[in-house]
Protein backbone atom coordinates (compact mmCIF):
# COMPACT_ATOMS: atom_id res chain seq x y z
CA UNK A 1 0.00 0.00 0.00
CA UNK A 2 2.67 2.34 0.85
CA UNK A 3 3.86 1.97 -2.43
CA UNK A 4 0.76 1.67 -4.59
CA UNK A 5 -1.79 4.31 -3.13
CA UNK A 6 1.28 7.34 -4.57
CA UNK A 7 1.51 5.49 -7.61
CA UNK A 8 -2.55 5.30 -7.99
CA UNK A 9 -2.88 9.01 -7.07
CA UNK A 10 0.37 10.02 -9.45
CA UNK A 11 -1.60 8.10 -12.26
CA UNK A 12 -4.96 9.72 -11.92
CA UNK A 13 -4.36 13.05 -11.19
CA UNK A 14 -1.49 13.44 -13.91
CA UNK A 15 -4.33 11.83 -16.45
CA UNK A 16 -6.79 14.16 -15.29
CA UNK A 17 -4.36 17.48 -15.68
CA UNK A 18 -3.77 16.24 -19.39
CA UNK A 19 -7.52 16.09 -19.20
CA UNK A 20 -8.09 18.98 -18.23
CA UNK A 21 -5.84 20.84 -20.68
CA UNK A 22 -8.07 19.92 -23.74
CA UNK A 23 -11.68 19.26 -22.22
CA UNK A 24 -12.99 22.82 -20.83
CA UNK A 25 -16.33 21.48 -20.06
CA UNK A 26 -16.85 22.19 -15.82
CA UNK A 27 -16.84 18.16 -14.93
CA UNK A 28 -13.29 18.31 -15.71
CA UNK A 29 -11.92 22.31 -15.00
CA UNK A 30 -13.72 22.51 -11.16
CA UNK A 31 -11.45 19.87 -10.05
CA UNK A 32 -8.83 21.11 -12.10
CA UNK A 33 -9.10 24.46 -10.36
CA UNK A 34 -8.87 22.77 -7.21
CA UNK A 35 -5.84 20.77 -7.71
CA UNK A 36 -4.31 23.95 -8.85
CA UNK A 37 -4.66 25.56 -6.03
CA UNK A 38 -3.58 22.76 -3.73
CA UNK A 39 -0.46 22.78 -6.19
CA UNK A 40 0.21 26.65 -4.92
CA UNK A 41 -0.80 25.92 -0.90
CA UNK A 42 2.11 22.72 -1.36
CA UNK A 43 4.54 24.46 -2.75
CA UNK A 44 3.76 27.53 -0.68
CA UNK A 45 3.97 25.20 2.74
CA UNK A 46 7.57 24.39 0.75
CA UNK A 47 9.22 27.97 1.70
CA UNK A 48 8.15 27.15 5.46
CA UNK A 49 10.24 23.45 5.45
CA UNK A 50 12.90 25.48 3.32
CA UNK A 51 13.50 28.20 6.27
CA UNK A 52 13.41 25.09 8.67
CA UNK A 53 15.89 23.32 7.01
CA UNK A 54 18.20 26.07 6.59
CA UNK A 55 18.28 27.29 10.51
CA UNK A 56 18.52 22.96 11.33
CA UNK A 57 21.99 22.98 8.94
CA UNK A 58 23.41 26.66 9.88
CA UNK A 59 22.64 25.81 13.82
CA UNK A 60 24.35 22.58 13.34
CA UNK A 61 27.19 24.20 11.67
CA UNK A 62 27.49 26.88 14.23
CA UNK A 63 27.50 25.10 17.40
CA UNK A 64 30.05 22.68 15.72
CA UNK A 65 32.39 25.70 14.90
CA UNK A 66 32.48 24.03 11.76
CA UNK A 67 34.74 26.43 8.88
CA UNK A 68 33.15 29.61 7.97
CA UNK A 69 30.35 29.22 11.01
CA UNK A 70 30.65 33.16 11.92
CA UNK A 71 29.08 33.48 8.14
CA UNK A 72 26.34 30.91 9.24
CA UNK A 73 25.92 32.99 11.81
CA UNK A 74 25.26 35.95 9.73
CA UNK A 75 22.64 34.10 7.74
CA UNK A 76 20.85 32.88 10.45
CA UNK A 77 20.55 36.21 11.91
CA UNK A 78 19.76 38.13 9.08
CA UNK A 79 16.79 35.19 8.56
CA UNK A 80 15.66 35.93 11.74
CA UNK A 81 15.45 39.61 11.39
CA UNK A 82 14.14 39.64 8.58
CA UNK A 83 11.15 37.48 9.56
CA UNK A 84 10.45 39.06 12.77
CA UNK A 85 10.54 42.61 11.91
CA UNK A 86 8.05 41.50 8.84
CA UNK A 87 5.86 39.90 11.37
CA UNK A 88 6.39 42.48 14.00
CA UNK A 89 4.68 45.00 11.04
CA UNK A 90 2.03 42.99 9.93
CA UNK A 91 0.15 43.45 6.49
CA UNK A 92 1.53 46.61 4.49
CA UNK A 93 4.98 45.71 5.86
CA UNK A 94 6.02 46.52 2.59
CA UNK A 95 4.92 50.09 2.19
CA UNK A 96 7.38 52.92 2.23
CA UNK A 97 8.41 53.85 5.65
CA UNK A 98 8.16 50.29 6.94
CA UNK A 99 11.44 48.88 7.88
CA UNK A 100 11.10 45.87 5.89
CA UNK A 101 10.90 48.09 3.23
CA UNK A 102 14.30 49.71 4.01
CA UNK A 103 15.55 46.36 4.41
CA UNK A 104 14.42 45.51 0.80
CA UNK A 105 15.52 48.89 -0.97
CA UNK A 106 18.22 49.36 0.70
CA UNK A 107 20.25 46.03 1.77
CA UNK A 108 18.91 42.53 -0.38
CA UNK A 109 18.26 44.71 -3.28
CA UNK A 110 21.78 46.43 -3.76
CA UNK A 111 23.66 43.20 -3.00
CA UNK A 112 21.16 40.93 -5.19
CA UNK A 113 22.70 43.58 -7.92
CA UNK A 114 25.99 43.53 -6.77
CA UNK A 115 26.55 39.68 -6.97
CA UNK A 116 25.60 39.49 -10.37
CA UNK A 117 27.29 42.73 -11.56
CA UNK A 118 30.58 40.96 -10.00
CA UNK A 119 30.02 38.58 -13.32
CA UNK A 120 31.49 41.04 -15.68
CA UNK A 121 35.08 40.72 -14.15
CA UNK A 122 35.39 37.05 -13.41
CA UNK A 123 34.15 36.15 -17.35
CA UNK A 124 36.46 38.54 -18.72
CA UNK A 125 38.96 36.62 -16.47
CA UNK A 126 37.78 33.48 -17.27
CA UNK A 127 37.55 34.46 -20.86
CA UNK A 128 41.27 34.94 -20.83
CA UNK A 129 42.40 31.91 -18.77
CA UNK A 130 39.91 29.09 -19.99
CA UNK A 131 38.07 30.04 -23.24
CA UNK A 132 40.84 27.70 -24.92
CA UNK A 133 40.75 27.27 -28.61
CA UNK A 134 41.96 23.78 -29.72
CA UNK A 135 39.88 22.34 -32.23
CA UNK A 136 38.70 23.07 -35.88
CA UNK A 137 35.07 22.86 -34.09
CA UNK A 138 35.99 25.00 -31.38
CA UNK A 139 37.81 27.79 -33.74
CA UNK A 140 34.22 27.86 -35.20
CA UNK A 141 32.47 28.37 -31.83
CA UNK A 142 35.18 30.60 -30.96
CA UNK A 143 34.48 32.67 -34.49
CA UNK A 144 30.61 33.05 -34.04
CA UNK A 145 30.91 33.99 -30.50
CA UNK A 146 33.24 37.31 -31.18
CA UNK A 147 31.13 38.34 -33.84
CA UNK A 148 27.54 38.12 -31.86
CA UNK A 149 29.58 39.66 -29.17
CA UNK A 150 31.06 42.33 -30.84
CA UNK A 151 27.94 42.72 -33.62
CA UNK A 152 25.21 42.92 -30.81
CA UNK A 153 26.40 46.24 -29.27
CA UNK A 154 26.89 49.45 -31.42
CA UNK A 155 30.53 49.56 -31.48
CA UNK A 156 30.13 46.80 -33.91
CA UNK A 157 28.84 48.85 -36.32
CA UNK A 158 31.40 51.90 -35.90
CA UNK A 159 33.65 49.12 -36.64
CA UNK A 160 32.52 47.90 -39.80
CA UNK A 161 30.29 50.90 -40.62
CA UNK A 162 32.66 51.56 -43.95
CA UNK A 163 31.37 47.83 -45.38
CA UNK A 164 28.35 47.21 -47.43
CA UNK A 165 25.05 47.00 -45.06
CA UNK A 166 24.64 42.68 -45.49
CA UNK A 167 28.59 42.89 -44.11
CA UNK A 168 27.80 44.82 -40.74
CA UNK A 169 28.91 42.78 -37.84
CA UNK A 170 25.55 43.68 -37.52
CA UNK A 171 23.69 42.34 -39.64
CA UNK A 172 25.99 38.75 -39.82
CA UNK A 173 25.33 38.51 -35.86
CA UNK A 174 21.36 38.60 -36.70
CA UNK A 175 21.87 36.09 -39.53
CA UNK A 176 24.13 33.57 -37.27
CA UNK A 177 21.37 34.08 -34.72
CA UNK A 178 18.34 33.73 -36.51
CA UNK A 179 19.36 30.86 -39.13
CA UNK A 180 22.05 28.34 -37.32
CA UNK A 181 21.76 29.08 -34.13
CA UNK A 182 18.09 29.11 -34.20
CA UNK A 183 17.98 25.69 -36.21
CA UNK A 184 20.23 24.15 -33.10
CA UNK A 185 18.00 25.65 -30.41
CA UNK A 186 15.02 24.57 -32.61
CA UNK A 187 16.13 20.95 -32.48
CA UNK A 188 17.36 21.23 -28.75
CA UNK A 189 13.85 22.33 -27.70
CA UNK A 190 12.17 19.16 -29.74
CA UNK A 191 14.23 16.53 -28.09
CA UNK A 192 13.82 18.36 -24.72
CA UNK A 193 10.35 18.31 -25.43
CA UNK A 194 10.09 14.86 -26.68
CA UNK A 195 12.29 13.70 -23.36
CA UNK A 196 9.55 15.84 -21.38
CA UNK A 197 6.72 13.74 -22.42
CA UNK A 198 8.26 10.38 -22.35
CA UNK A 199 9.23 10.86 -18.74
CA UNK A 200 5.43 11.93 -17.66
CA UNK A 201 4.35 9.30 -19.70
CA UNK A 202 6.59 7.23 -17.38
CA UNK A 203 5.07 9.02 -14.21
CA UNK A 204 1.76 8.42 -15.04
CA UNK A 205 2.21 4.73 -15.77
CA UNK A 206 4.28 3.85 -13.21
CA UNK A 207 7.88 2.87 -14.90
CA UNK A 208 9.48 5.65 -13.32
CA UNK A 209 9.68 5.22 -9.57
CA UNK A 210 12.33 7.82 -8.58
CA UNK A 211 10.52 10.03 -7.09
CA UNK A 212 8.77 7.70 -4.54
CA UNK A 213 11.79 7.02 -2.36
CA UNK A 214 14.77 7.46 -4.62
CA UNK A 215 14.47 3.29 -5.71
CA UNK A 216 13.80 2.78 -9.13
CA UNK B 1 60.96 37.01 -20.86
CA UNK B 2 58.85 37.68 -24.23
CA UNK B 3 55.79 40.16 -23.47
CA UNK B 4 53.73 36.73 -24.54
CA UNK B 5 55.04 34.95 -21.52
CA UNK B 6 54.64 38.17 -19.14
CA UNK B 7 51.08 37.98 -20.04
CA UNK B 8 50.57 34.11 -19.23
CA UNK B 9 51.81 35.24 -15.91
CA UNK B 10 49.39 38.42 -15.84
CA UNK B 11 47.50 39.10 -12.77
CA UNK B 12 43.76 38.26 -13.28
CA UNK B 13 42.74 41.86 -10.87
CA UNK B 14 44.81 43.84 -13.80
CA UNK B 15 42.06 42.15 -15.76
CA UNK B 16 39.53 43.44 -12.88
CA UNK B 17 40.37 46.97 -13.19
CA UNK B 18 41.21 46.99 -17.07
CA UNK B 19 36.88 45.95 -16.96
CA UNK B 20 36.12 48.59 -14.12
CA UNK B 21 37.77 51.39 -16.27
CA UNK B 22 36.40 50.40 -19.03
CA UNK B 23 32.76 50.25 -17.73
CA UNK B 24 33.01 53.19 -15.77
CA UNK B 25 34.75 55.98 -18.20
CA UNK B 26 31.89 55.59 -21.39
CA UNK B 27 29.27 55.84 -18.17
CA UNK B 28 31.05 59.66 -17.18
CA UNK B 29 31.94 61.04 -20.87
CA UNK B 30 29.19 58.64 -23.16
CA UNK B 31 30.30 58.21 -26.29
CA UNK B 32 26.98 58.19 -27.95
CA UNK B 33 27.07 55.48 -30.45
CA UNK B 34 24.76 54.87 -32.93
CA UNK B 35 22.23 52.09 -31.76
CA UNK B 36 20.33 50.34 -35.02
CA UNK B 37 17.13 48.42 -33.92
CA UNK B 38 16.59 44.85 -34.83
CA UNK B 39 13.80 43.15 -36.44
CA UNK B 40 12.75 41.52 -33.60
CA UNK B 41 12.60 44.71 -31.05
CA UNK B 42 10.79 46.71 -33.39
CA UNK B 43 8.08 43.72 -33.86
CA UNK B 44 8.27 44.68 -29.94
CA UNK B 45 7.11 48.11 -30.20
CA UNK B 46 4.61 47.73 -32.91
CA UNK B 47 3.10 45.36 -31.10
CA UNK B 48 2.17 47.23 -27.99
CA UNK B 49 1.31 50.27 -30.59
CA UNK B 50 -1.41 48.41 -32.31
CA UNK B 51 -3.66 47.88 -29.08
CA UNK B 52 -6.20 49.69 -28.83
CA UNK B 53 -6.29 52.86 -27.10
CA UNK B 54 -7.28 51.93 -23.18
CA UNK B 55 -7.51 48.45 -22.92
CA UNK B 56 -6.19 46.18 -20.15
CA UNK B 57 -2.76 44.53 -20.69
CA UNK B 58 -1.31 42.26 -18.50
CA UNK B 59 2.54 42.39 -17.89
CA UNK B 60 4.38 39.68 -15.98
CA UNK B 61 7.75 41.18 -14.22
CA UNK B 62 9.76 38.36 -13.16
CA UNK B 63 12.99 39.19 -12.09
CA UNK B 64 14.61 40.39 -8.93
CA UNK B 65 17.57 42.95 -8.36
CA UNK B 66 20.08 41.17 -10.12
CA UNK B 67 18.85 41.86 -13.40
CA UNK B 68 17.79 45.85 -12.92
CA UNK B 69 20.23 46.71 -15.99
CA UNK B 70 18.27 44.62 -18.47
CA UNK B 71 15.25 44.35 -17.03
CA UNK B 72 14.31 47.51 -15.57
CA UNK B 73 14.61 50.08 -18.32
CA UNK B 74 12.31 47.57 -20.55
CA UNK B 75 9.78 47.78 -18.00
CA UNK B 76 10.09 51.48 -18.15
CA UNK B 77 9.69 52.15 -21.41
CA UNK B 78 6.83 49.31 -21.65
CA UNK B 79 5.07 50.92 -19.15
CA UNK B 80 5.38 54.69 -20.90
CA UNK B 81 4.14 53.56 -24.10
CA UNK B 82 1.10 51.59 -22.55
CA UNK B 83 -0.07 54.78 -20.49
CA UNK B 84 0.73 57.15 -23.54
CA UNK B 85 -1.90 55.24 -25.00
CA UNK B 86 -4.10 55.26 -21.48
CA UNK B 87 -3.98 51.45 -21.12
CA UNK B 88 -4.59 50.12 -18.04
CA UNK B 89 -1.88 47.74 -16.92
CA UNK B 90 -2.17 44.31 -14.46
CA UNK B 91 1.56 43.28 -13.48
CA UNK B 92 2.45 40.35 -11.53
CA UNK B 93 5.75 39.01 -10.51
CA UNK B 94 6.09 35.28 -10.11
CA UNK B 95 9.85 36.23 -8.33
CA UNK B 96 10.08 36.25 -4.75
CA UNK B 97 12.40 38.63 -4.96
CA UNK B 98 10.87 41.01 -7.55
CA UNK B 99 7.25 42.60 -6.20
CA UNK B 100 9.21 45.54 -4.23
CA UNK B 101 11.33 46.16 -7.19
CA UNK B 102 9.20 46.22 -9.50
CA UNK B 103 6.31 48.28 -7.22
CA UNK B 104 8.91 51.11 -7.06
CA UNK B 105 9.95 51.37 -10.88
CA UNK B 106 6.30 51.52 -11.60
CA UNK B 107 5.46 54.03 -9.00
CA UNK B 108 8.60 56.34 -10.62
CA UNK B 109 7.01 56.21 -13.89
CA UNK B 110 3.79 57.42 -12.68
CA UNK B 111 5.01 59.87 -10.03
CA UNK B 112 7.39 61.51 -12.77
CA UNK B 113 5.92 61.30 -16.19
CA UNK B 114 2.12 60.20 -15.52
CA UNK B 115 1.18 61.71 -12.33
CA UNK B 116 -2.18 61.41 -12.93
CA UNK B 117 -1.75 57.63 -13.01
CA UNK B 118 -3.98 56.29 -10.00
CA UNK B 119 -3.37 53.13 -8.28
CA UNK B 120 -5.93 50.14 -8.77
CA UNK B 121 -8.01 52.17 -11.60
CA UNK B 122 -4.87 53.00 -14.17
CA UNK B 123 -2.48 49.65 -13.12
CA UNK B 124 -1.91 47.11 -9.97
CA UNK B 125 0.65 45.14 -8.99
CA UNK B 126 -0.53 41.53 -7.75
CA UNK B 127 2.53 40.38 -6.41
CA UNK B 128 4.04 37.22 -5.86
CA UNK B 129 2.46 34.12 -5.89
CA UNK B 130 4.37 30.64 -5.56
CA UNK B 131 3.19 27.97 -7.65
CA UNK B 132 5.39 29.11 -10.91
CA UNK B 133 3.23 27.33 -13.54
CA UNK B 134 0.19 26.10 -11.34
CA UNK B 135 -0.69 29.85 -10.70
CA UNK B 136 -0.26 30.89 -14.91
CA UNK B 137 -2.38 28.03 -15.37
CA UNK B 138 -5.17 28.94 -12.20
CA UNK B 139 -4.79 32.66 -13.84
CA UNK B 140 -6.44 30.82 -16.48
CA UNK B 141 -9.41 29.87 -14.24
CA UNK B 142 -10.05 33.82 -13.15
CA UNK B 143 -7.08 35.76 -12.59
CA UNK B 144 -9.14 36.98 -9.09
CA UNK B 145 -9.15 33.34 -8.06
CA UNK B 146 -5.34 33.18 -8.20
CA UNK B 147 -5.12 36.74 -6.65
CA UNK B 148 -7.86 37.69 -4.53
CA UNK B 149 -4.99 40.31 -2.90
CA UNK B 150 -2.62 42.52 -4.50
CA UNK B 151 0.51 42.85 -3.28
CA UNK B 152 -0.56 45.92 -1.46
CA UNK B 153 -3.00 43.87 0.38
CA UNK B 154 -6.31 45.26 -1.06
CA UNK B 155 -8.91 42.94 -1.87
CA UNK B 156 -8.14 42.84 -5.90
CA UNK B 157 -12.11 42.45 -6.51
CA UNK B 158 -12.41 45.77 -5.13
CA UNK B 159 -10.36 47.62 -7.55
CA UNK B 160 -11.72 49.37 -10.85
CA UNK B 161 -8.91 48.00 -12.84
CA UNK B 162 -9.73 44.71 -12.00
CA UNK B 163 -13.04 44.84 -13.20
CA UNK B 164 -12.72 44.20 -16.91
CA UNK B 165 -9.74 42.12 -16.45
CA UNK B 166 -11.07 38.46 -15.29
CA UNK B 167 -9.87 36.09 -17.28
CA UNK B 168 -6.70 36.30 -19.89
CA UNK B 169 -9.25 36.49 -22.80
CA UNK B 170 -9.91 40.08 -20.95
CA UNK B 171 -6.69 41.03 -22.27
CA UNK B 172 -5.27 41.79 -26.00
CA UNK B 173 -1.46 41.28 -24.70
CA UNK B 174 0.48 39.81 -22.72
CA UNK B 175 4.37 41.63 -21.94
CA UNK B 176 6.36 38.87 -20.18
CA UNK B 177 9.88 41.08 -19.22
CA UNK B 178 11.51 38.25 -17.45
CA UNK B 179 15.03 37.03 -16.12
CA UNK B 180 15.19 33.21 -15.84
CA UNK B 181 12.53 30.69 -14.41
CA UNK B 182 9.69 30.88 -13.79
CA UNK B 183 9.25 33.82 -16.99
CA UNK B 184 9.25 33.75 -20.35
CA UNK B 185 9.41 29.90 -21.75
CA UNK B 186 6.55 29.09 -18.83
CA UNK B 187 4.01 32.13 -20.15
CA UNK B 188 4.46 30.64 -23.39
CA UNK B 189 4.05 27.07 -22.92
CA UNK B 190 1.68 27.53 -20.55
CA UNK B 191 -0.18 30.37 -21.32
CA UNK B 192 0.07 31.26 -24.81
CA UNK B 193 0.04 27.77 -26.46
CA UNK B 194 -2.96 27.15 -24.29
CA UNK B 195 -4.94 30.67 -24.20
CA UNK B 196 -4.03 31.95 -27.44
CA UNK B 197 -2.92 34.94 -26.04
CA UNK B 198 -0.48 37.36 -27.98
CA UNK B 199 2.79 37.97 -26.45
CA UNK B 200 5.38 39.70 -26.59
CA UNK B 201 8.67 39.18 -24.29
CA UNK B 202 11.90 41.18 -22.94
CA UNK B 203 14.81 38.76 -21.44
CA UNK B 204 18.19 38.84 -19.98
CA UNK B 205 21.23 38.97 -23.52
CA UNK B 206 22.37 35.45 -22.02
CA UNK B 207 18.73 33.89 -22.54
CA UNK B 208 17.89 35.46 -25.58
CA UNK B 209 18.79 33.30 -28.22
CA UNK B 210 16.41 30.30 -26.35
CA UNK B 211 13.79 32.43 -27.81
CA UNK B 212 14.45 32.77 -31.18
CA UNK B 213 12.04 29.84 -32.37
CA UNK B 214 9.35 31.00 -30.50
CA UNK B 215 9.61 34.52 -32.32
CA UNK B 216 10.00 32.57 -35.79
CA UNK B 217 7.10 30.36 -35.16
CA UNK B 218 5.31 33.09 -33.89
CA UNK B 219 4.43 32.69 -30.39
CA UNK B 220 6.23 35.61 -29.35
CA UNK B 221 5.39 38.77 -31.57
CA UNK B 222 8.16 40.52 -30.84
CA UNK B 223 11.56 40.22 -28.75
CA UNK B 224 14.05 42.20 -26.62
CA UNK B 225 17.06 40.63 -25.61
CA UNK B 226 19.25 41.96 -23.11
CA UNK B 227 20.43 45.65 -22.40
CA UNK B 228 21.19 46.25 -26.21
CA UNK B 229 17.29 45.27 -26.81
CA UNK B 230 16.04 47.46 -24.08
CA UNK B 231 18.51 50.48 -25.84
CA UNK B 232 16.89 49.47 -29.05
CA UNK B 233 13.71 49.94 -27.67
CA UNK B 234 14.71 53.16 -25.93
CA UNK B 235 15.48 53.84 -29.77
CA UNK B 236 12.52 53.23 -31.50
CA UNK B 237 10.91 55.52 -28.97
CA UNK B 238 13.01 58.37 -29.43
CA UNK B 239 13.81 58.08 -25.45
CA UNK B 240 17.59 58.08 -24.45
CA UNK B 241 17.05 55.91 -21.14
CA UNK B 242 19.14 54.00 -18.91
CA UNK B 243 19.47 51.34 -21.23
CA UNK B 244 21.06 54.05 -23.63
CA UNK B 245 23.49 55.25 -21.61
CA UNK B 246 24.96 51.91 -20.68
CA UNK B 247 25.30 50.08 -24.58
CA UNK B 248 28.75 52.67 -24.56
CA UNK B 249 29.93 50.56 -21.86
CA UNK B 250 28.28 47.32 -22.80
CA UNK B 251 30.33 48.15 -26.00
CA UNK B 252 33.71 48.56 -24.90
CA UNK B 253 33.24 45.55 -21.69
CA UNK B 254 32.21 43.38 -25.05
CA UNK B 255 35.45 44.59 -26.94
CA UNK B 256 37.84 43.79 -23.73
CA UNK B 257 36.05 40.51 -23.48
CA UNK B 258 36.53 39.80 -27.19
CA UNK B 259 40.35 40.34 -27.20
CA UNK B 260 40.72 38.51 -23.68
CA UNK B 261 39.55 35.48 -25.47
CA UNK B 262 42.11 36.27 -28.59
CA UNK B 263 45.26 36.89 -25.99
CA UNK B 264 44.07 34.19 -24.26
CA UNK B 265 45.06 32.11 -26.89
CA UNK B 266 47.65 33.56 -28.25
CA UNK B 267 49.69 32.92 -24.95
CA UNK B 268 52.21 30.04 -24.14
CA UNK B 269 50.39 27.65 -22.02
CA UNK B 270 51.47 25.99 -18.89
CA UNK B 271 51.65 22.15 -18.63
CA UNK B 272 49.13 20.68 -16.01
CA UNK B 273 51.10 20.69 -12.61
CA UNK B 274 53.41 22.94 -13.06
Amino acid sequence: MKREVPLFLTAVIGVFMILSFFVPHQVVSVPGQFLQLTAVIVVSCGYVLGGANVLRVNLDAIAKQQPGWIYKLVLVLSLLATVAIGAIEGSGFLDPGRRSRWIYDTLYSPMSATMFALLAFFIASAAFRAFRVRTVEAWWLAAAALIVMIGRVPIGDALTGFLPPALHLSSIQEWIMNVPQNAAKRAILMGAALGVMATGLRVILGIERSYLSGED
Amino acid sequence: MSPLERLARLDRRWIFLMMGILVLIPLLWPLKMEIRPTASSRTFHRAIAAIPDGATVLMSCDYDPGSIPEMVPMTRTAMRQLWEKNCKVVVTVLWPGGPGLVDKVIEDVAVADFPGKRYGVDWVNLGYKPGNEAVMVLMGQGILTAFPNDYRGNLTRSLPIMQRARTYADFPLLISISAGYPGTKEWVQQVQARFHLPMVAGVTAVSAPEFFPYVQSGQLVGLLGGMAGAAEYEKLRNESGDASRGMDAQSLAHVFVALCIVLGNLVPRRRAGS
